[in-house]
């Protein structure tokens, strides 16, 4: 590995402090991401500094009816809390599709928020990447991108996201709440992700100087009619190359609610208003569904390699939905699609 | 608005090496103290400074699950984690199981079901079964398989890990567990 230094920071404070006094500082917490980027020299950092005593480790409700979770709150607590589990289901599920049992262990909620890509170039130091170096190029677009985006792609970037947990968050409308030398923001869920365009090396609205604290969930968890359907080249411990995260409310047969987000698609986990307008008291049939996906993958679009996603996503799109209305979750252990 | 994704120093160019830093944990039960630098991870700190070459170093990037261990009871990747992190910490490895003298119901599960072939992943996927154990939440064969599916056997003997990790669960092992 590179050399680096190391430092704790004392409270959130010191940690902002810290993190601003030095521009080639990082945080670091589970560790997951970051420590195999250092190995594979893609990320560089001067220093680390340790986050991991600050008091962020806790699920509070908070005053609207939600859920406040901290930002050290480890995914595998988070996905077996029992206020998760009984009230946010679709989120654990999406936690539980993701990673491995030892990752889980070690990953923190605001870590799995700042993954990146796992786009094979980015990792590849002797490729070009507009991601990793910024105007050098996109290899993917012309080379191997079975894994990459259909959707939000811009000619400098087609990686993907990579977490299940955000998929989940966005279609909860999470809030993440930060703290930063200018004092405190909540970023709603869907602004905190960002699109390539021509600036694919950043992945997200955080400032430099800024810690994410918490992520805030909304009172309703659409426990009755949810989903997490992640599709893949293994059962297990493999990124997505399409999964789809789905919430309804239903009366009567009729949609009067729709929450649909679509993972490995995109450069951040997919929502589409128009889409789900469309689905907003129309009969909760497959033929709904149907028109629902075709409306949110109209301007899906291939790159060779993953041109299979298009039509994968369209009938993950329709499966979830059926799924989420039927009541019948997909199971992230017993592997079989229903 | 400035972002960390450019934060980073030139390729090359070494930082002054800092001084080395004392970590004490306890390792199977023991006080150990480490003198590490800060990019020294858990797994060469067990392996080459404390001579405890039970954990294995497979991809060294988090993907093979060979080099899993117990921090408090938990397995986590050892090779993803930072020494100079663990100051405190109580670590478990494969060398740390067995108790005076008597193999882990694991171990032993793994021997009478022949669940390896080379050996390799073998103490990484004991670890994570005692782990699985622990956390409590595998209820049939398909929970094992989903809640083992980070630890990799290139032979293939998943077949036989299933069928000893089952076995040691039905005789309810937790012993070597917390420590």
């Amino acid at each position: 590995m590179n050399n680096f230094g190391y430092a704790r920071a004392s409270d959130v404070a010191d940690a902002v402090r810290q993190v601003a006094a030095d521009d080639g500082a990082r945080f670091v917490a589970g560790g997951t991401n970051l420590i195999d980027l250092i190995k594979e020299g893609v990320a560089r950092p001067s220093r680390l500094i340790d986050i991991t005593h600050l008091p962020l480790d806790r699920v509070e409700e908070s005053a609207d009816g939600g859920l406040r979770i901290g930002a050290l709150v480890r995914n595998s607590d988070l996905a077996w809390h029992p206020q998760i589990e009984a009230r946010y289901p679709l989120l654990a599920s999406a936690l539980l599709a993701g990673a491995s049992p030892q990752l889980r262990n070690m990953a923190t909620t605001g870590g799995n928020l700042l993954q990146r890509t796992r786009c094979f170039y980015f990792y590849d130091t002797t490729t070009p990447c507009n991601k990793r170096e910024p105007g050098s190029g996109c290899s993917a677009l012309d080379g191997v991108n079975r894994m990459h985006a259909i959707l939000g792609a811009s000619e400098h970037c087609i990686a993907v996201h990579p977490s299940d947990m955000c998929v989940a968050l966005a279609v909860l409308d999470a809030r993440v709440l930060t703290t930063g030398s200018n004092g405190e923001r909540s970023i709603a869920f869907a602004d905190f992700h960002r699109l390539p365009g021509d600036r694919p090396e950043l992945d997200t609205t955080l400032r430099a100087d800024e810690i994410i604290t918490a992520v805030e969930l909304p009172a309703n968890g659409f426990a009755a009619n949810y989903t997490y359907l992640k599709v893949r080249d293994r059962l297990s411990y493999a990124f997505a190359l399409v999964s789809v995260a789905a919430a309804l409310e239903i009366e009567g047969g009729t949609v009067t609610e729709a929450r649909l987000a679509l993972g490995g698609v995109a450069h951040k986990p997919w929502r589409d208003r128009a889409a789900e307008a469309e689905l907003t008291d129309a009969p909760a049939t497959p033929e709904s569904f149907a028109r629902t996906a075709d409306i949110l993958l109209r301007e899906a679009r291939g790159f060779g390699h993953n041109d299979f996603k298009i039509a994968l996503a369209r009938r993950a799109i329709v499966r979830a939905l059926t799924q989420a209305a039927a009541g019948t979750p997909q199971s992230q252990s017993d592997k079989r699609i229903r | 608005m400035a972002q960390r994704a450019a934060a980073r120093h030139p390729r090359g160019e070494k930082i002054a090496a800092p001084a080395k830093t004392t970590v004490a944990l306890r390792v199977n039960g023991a006080a150990r103290t480490l003198d590490v630098a800060p990019w020294t991870t858990l797994l060469d700190g067990l392996r080459v400074h404390l001579d405890l070459t039970g954990t294995k170093k497979g991809c060294d990037h988090g993907q093979c699950g060979a080099c899993t261990v117990l921090i408090d009871g938990r397995r986590v990747l050892s090779c993803l984690t930072l020494a100079i992190m663990t100051e405190g910490a109580e670590v478990t490895t494969i060398e740390g199981l067995a108790q005076d003298g008597k193999l882990h119901p694991l171990q032993q599960a793994f021997i009478d079901h022949d669940a390896f072939q080379c050996g390799y992943c073998t103490p990484g996927q004991i670890c994570s079964a005692v782990g699985l154990i622990n956390e409590g939440n595998a209820r049939s064969a398909d929970d094992i398989r989903e809640l083992m599916s980070g630890n990799i056997c290139r032979c293939g003997a998943y077949t036989a890990i299933l069928a000893a990790i089952e076995e040691a669960m039905s005789k309810g092992a937790r012993a070597g567990d917390g420590r």
